[in-house]
Parts: C-alpha cells; sequence; structure tokens
C-alpha cells in the first residue's frame, strides 16, 4: 500500500472476493457490497481496494452481522489513488478485502452514537444486527440526502434517533451540526458515547460531551484518519 | 504557481536539472546553494550559468520563509511561529540545556490523530507540510547553527506525512544535505504500523512511540488510533523489525494522575516492554484547556521511574519546559489561529 506516494506493507492478508453492487446512494457517496465470507461484530471494519498496486483503505462495514452480503459506504474522492477506481467497479468485478478486524463496538445498555457522513456506517451495522434497545442516535449531514439510512434509523429509533444537517432544512431535522445539537442538551452521564467520522467532527463532539460531566471513560471515538 | 525548491532531494533537484539543460552535476551544484550554502537567491548560484539561473528564477522560489512570531521562555526555550503554504500555522521550538539543543518541529497543519491530550488534535487536519516546509523550520530557525538534535514530536503525526517526512530526514542526513547524523534525528509516532516500518527499513533514525498507557482499553480512550493499529500490533512490529546497532527506539509516556501513573501501569508497561531493547521517557502533562485529565505529582511519577528501573527499563523523567510560553504543541498555532478569526470577525 502507499501512504502519500510512498509505498509502505499493507495489511497482512488480503481476499479476492467479486462486487454485488456498488451504486450511488447519495450526491458523492456510494455503497459497494460483495458477499459475506466472514463473521463480524457490528462496528469492526475491513481493509479494501480495487487490486495489489493500489492501497487498500479502511472502511466501516454498514451491514448487519447476519446478512448474507457486506456493505460498506465511500465517499468519492475526486483525483483520490482508490475511490475513482472502486467507483468504476460493476458486478461480477474483483476487488480485495480483509478480514473484519477493530474493537470498535459497543455493549448492552444505555449508549449514545454520534456520526457524520461514511461515519454512520458502524451505527447502520449495530441496528441491522438488531442492536437498538437503550441507543441514542445523532446523525449529521451536509445534505438531507446524505442522512444515510435514515428512514431505517427514524422507524427502529424512532425518537431515540436525531437528524442534523447543515445546508438544507427538512421537517423533523435539526438545522445545525451534531456538536450544536449537542451543545443545546442535557446529556445523560452513565451512557456510552460512541463517536464517528472526520477528526474535528470526533474531537470536537467528545470536547463538547466532557466538557458537559461526561467521565472521559465513557467516550470512544473513531476517526476516519 | 512556483515550485519550491528547498526541499527537493538529490534526485529531484537531478530532474530540475535535467529539465535545464544542464549536466547531472548540476543538480549537485544547487544542492550546495539551497542546504550548504543557505542561498536566499538564484542570483547568488555563481557557478550555474545566468541564463539557467533566470530560467529557475521564473520556474521555482527558493522557498525559505522567516518565522512570523517568536516567543521566549524564562527557561531559554523558544518558540517559533512559521506560516504554511497552504494557510494556518505551525509551531517549532529550540530547547537549549547544558549539553545539547534540540529543535521539535511540526509535520502536519493540525492533525487527524485525535488525541484527548493534544491541544493541536483540536484544530483538526488542514494540511500536510512539505519537505521544503519541514526544512525551512531548521534552515531558518534563528539558532540553527546551535542545533545539535532534532525531534519530529511538533504538530501533526511523522508517519501520516511519510513522503515528506523522509525526504526531509534524507536532506538532513544526506552529504549534499545538511549531514546531521541520523542518530541525532528522532520520530515520534503514535504508531502507524505499515509506514512505521517502512520507516524502520529506510532511515537509521531514531523513533519514538507515543505510548502512554500499557492498557488497550484505556489507550483507546486517549487515543483514537488504538481503534486501527493497536499497541500490541505496534510492540510485535518493534520486535520483528528487530532494532539493532545505533538506533534507539523509545516510548513516550506522559503520566496523568491517578489514570496511568499507578503501581499497575508500572507493572504491565514493565511486562509488556520485554525484550524490546528501549528507553521510557516520562512526561509531565501540561494542561490544554478543558482537559478532563491533571498533571501527576512529582513523587507518583517518581516512583513509576523507579518502578521501571527496578525492571531494568532505562527509563528518565524529561523536564518540561517553556510551560510560560504555551510550549505544549499546538498551543501558540491555536491562539494564533483564534486571533485571526476575531480580528477577521470584527
Amino acid at each position: 500500500m502507499y501512504i502519500g506516494r510512498v509505498q509502505v506493507a499493507g495489511p497482512e492478508k488480503l481476499t479476492e472476493t467479486h462486487v454485488i453492487a456498488n451504486y450511488e446512494i447519495a450526491p458523492g457517496i456510494l455503497m459497494l457490497s460483495f458477499p459475506r465470507e466472514f463473521d463480524f461484530i457490528p462496528g469492526q471494519s475491513v481493509w479494501l481496494t480495487v487490486d495489489a498496486a493500489v492501497p487498500p483503505r479502511l472502511y466501516s462495514i454498514a451491514s448487519g452481522s447476519g446478512d448474507p452480503r457486506v456493505e460498506i459506504l465511500y465517499d468519492l474522492v475526486p483525483g483520490g489513488l482508490l475511490t475513482p477506481r472502486l467507483a468504476g467497479l460493476r458486478q461480477g468485478q474483483t476487488l480485495l478485502v480483509s478480514s473484519a478486524f477493530g474493537p470498535f463496538r459497543d455493549e448492552e445498555g444505555p449508549s449514545c452514537w454520534v456520526a457524520a457522513g461514511t461515519g454512520i456506517a458502524p451505527f447502520a451495522s449495530m441496528v441491522r444486527s438488531g442492536q437498538s434497545r437503550e441507543k441514542t442516535l445523532i446523525h449529521g449531514s451536509r445534505t438531507i440526502a446524505g442522512l444515510l439510512h435514515r428512514r431505517l434509523f427514524a422507524d427502529v429509533l424512532g425518537e431515540q434517533y436525531t437528524a442534523c444537517c447543515t445546508r438544507e432544512m427538512a421537517a423533523g431535522v435539526f438545522h445545525g451540526r451534531p456538536t450544536e445539537w449537542l451543545t443545546l442538551q442535557r446529556l445523560p452521564l452513565a451512557s456510552r458515547y460512541l463517536l464517528c467520522g472526520g477528526s474535528r467532527m470526533v474531537v470536537d463532539c467528545r470536547d463538547i460531551i466532557i466538557a458537559k460531566g461526561v467521565p472521559f471513560e465513557n467516550v470512544i471515538g473513531e476517526i476516519y484518519f | 504557481m512556483k515550485e519550491n525548491l528547498f526541499g527537493m532531494t538529490i534526485a529531484q533537484l537531478g530532474k530540475v536539472a535535467e529539465a535545464e539543460g544542464i549536466p547531472a552535476y548540476g543538480a549537485r551544484q544547487i544542492s550546495d546553494w539551497l542546504y550548504s550554502k543557505n542561498t536566499g537567491a538564484f542570483t547568488a548560484m555563481s557557478n550555474l550559468p545566468r541564463t539557467v539561473r533566470e530560467s529557475l528564477a521564473t520556474r521555482y522560489t527558493i522557498g525559505r520563509e522567516p518565522p512570523v512570531k517568536a516567543t521566549a521562555s524564562a527557561d531559554g526555550t523558544r518558540k517559533y511561529l512559521f506560516g504554511a503554504e497552504k494557510g494556518g500555522f505551525v509551531e517549532a521550538a529550540w530547547i537549549p540545556d547544558a549539553r545539547r539543543s534540540t529543535l521539535c518541529l511540526s509535520v502536519q497543519v493540525g492533525c487527524k490523530m485525535g488525541c484527548l491530550f493534544c491541544m493541536t488534535g483540536k484544530q483538526g487536519f488542514q494540511g500536510q507540510l512539505s519537505a521544503g516546509e519541514i526544512l525551512n523550520q531548521y534552515q531558518s530557525l534563528p539558532e540553527r547553527n546551535a542545533v545539535t538534535n532534532i525531534v519530529y514530536m511538533g504538530m501533526g503525526e511523522p508517519l501520516d506525512n511519510l513522503a515528506n517526512v523522509l525526504d526531509s530526514l534524507e536532506i538532513f542526513c544526506a552529504d549534499y544535505g545538511f549531514g546531521l547524523s541520523p542518530t541525532r534525528i528522532t520520530v515520534s509516532t503514535v504508531g502507524l504500523v505499515p509506514a512505521m516500518r517502512t520507516f524502520l527499513e529506510r532511515t537509521r533514525c531514531h523513533l519514538a512511540v507515543s505510548l502512554h498507557t500499557p492498557f488497550e482499553e484505556e489507550r483507546r480512550r486517549l487515543m483514537p488510533v488504538e481503534n486501527v493499529y493497536p499497541l500490541k500490533e505496534v510492540l510485535a512490529e518493534l520486535r520483528r523489525s528487530a532494532v539493532h546497532g545505533q538506533r534507539r527506539v523509545s516510548f513516550e509516556y506522559i503520566l496523568f494522575d491517578r489514570l496511568n501513573d499507578t503501581p499497575r501501569h508500572a507493572r504491565e508497561l514493565s511486562r509488556i516492554l520485554n525484550g524490546i531493547r528501549c528507553r521510557v521517557n516520562l512526561i509531565a502533562f501540561h494542561p490544554i484547556p478543558g482537559t478532563p485529565l491533571a498533571p501527576s505529582p512529582r513523587e507518583a511519577m517518581v516512583q513509576f521511574e523507579a518502578h521501571l528501573r527496578e525492571h531494568g527499563i532505562m527509563t528518565t523523567i524529561r523536564h518540561s519546559r517553556g510551560q510560560d510560553i504555551s510550549a505544549a504543541c499546538g498551543m501558540l498555532s491555536t491562539r494564533e489561529l483564534v486571533r485571526m478569526k476575531e480580528e477577521g470577525d470584527r
């Protein structure tokens, strides 16, 4: 794999699989799926690439642990090394995937999940795997269309689901960022807080949650490096 | 936009020379002006034909910038703020003591790693520094001639900017560059395993790993990178790489009051470092605004050090430097960003 223009060793083992589906689910955001040939715990990730010459990147799994296919969400980065190639894959074409790994997972009991953009993937996986009791989700996006799986979350989590959108307004959607929503709330101090997304969002949300009195031990961030 | 020559390796300068139609040794002549003679103008490159100097000036800049701000601590530490090409600021600190004078430099504007105890992470990630911008913190430092050691421990994660960091290390150490010994340079990392492997293969510089707790669950809360590259994989890689010769591996351990400074932590740290030739640097925490963490009392630091030493681990307590000038990395540049934003808001 490469970091910048330097070739470095990648994950130890990538296995060939094939594309089941690959399509745009919101402007600039695609969903890719392939057969599930391994078990995983909701919240885990895989390394994925198109061939050995292109550096693999890490993607959180968005599908349920019992689903026959594994789904991942990705932003198309124009000029990027991997995602334009990923976006060009058609059904049946080959891709390389690692097994699932990573400790970002939830347990039973009250949790508050905060995600933005494709950072919603691990929480989609958790909900699709049956984890919804005592779970609250704060979901951010610039656009309404970018609130991926919004209907699923609204159906399963009901009032425990808050969608936040910065650029568009819609009924039932908070107009602003998750950070702004969090700032306005009284937060349960004993809950776990799981945050997933870009570094700025995770760091800002973590600071707000801790400033409201939640012990930092209760806050776990998964940053998309 | 003109490209910077400063920060180019000899191979990259060779391509410049080729494009200018001058012999291959022209690359060495240019590097001599850039790195040995510290030249700030193309007109001074007197052993290059005039037409080449003029041509270079139309396509390239030398690419050296002085610091935009300097602050001095009562303890002699000086901190410099440099503007970054793509916007924002980075910090370099010059830390003299009785035996050495160390330059601590930055590699990124902001940082993606989001460590709980770090001020730089609160800026978010704003961009990579080029090799030239990294080297400029040395070349444009007023105390440059006094520098004996360089540490890549300022803003940003060095191994997340691997290509530019490797280029800068090559230039620091090469005969055509600054000719420094690699054993005078230490690169710090949170433990990006694949990049760390490449760094160990391609350089002879020292490595410092930010460890901060031996327990995985605790480390996840302090350092989100633990989710991707767990400490056990970092240590396994160091064992595999069989670090030897003059290269030194050290572990950075910031001590937080009653969080990671207990005998239980010292015992576990001794256990997991068993078999790795290393040293541990214990660091007093410089509190940052809004942090839930507190520095360990001196007594706890001394006890922690004693425990590790009893278990055969070379351990030192680092002295805090420059606390009166916001020496914790990221503090000065964050203040400057806030100041600029406030001025813009007026």
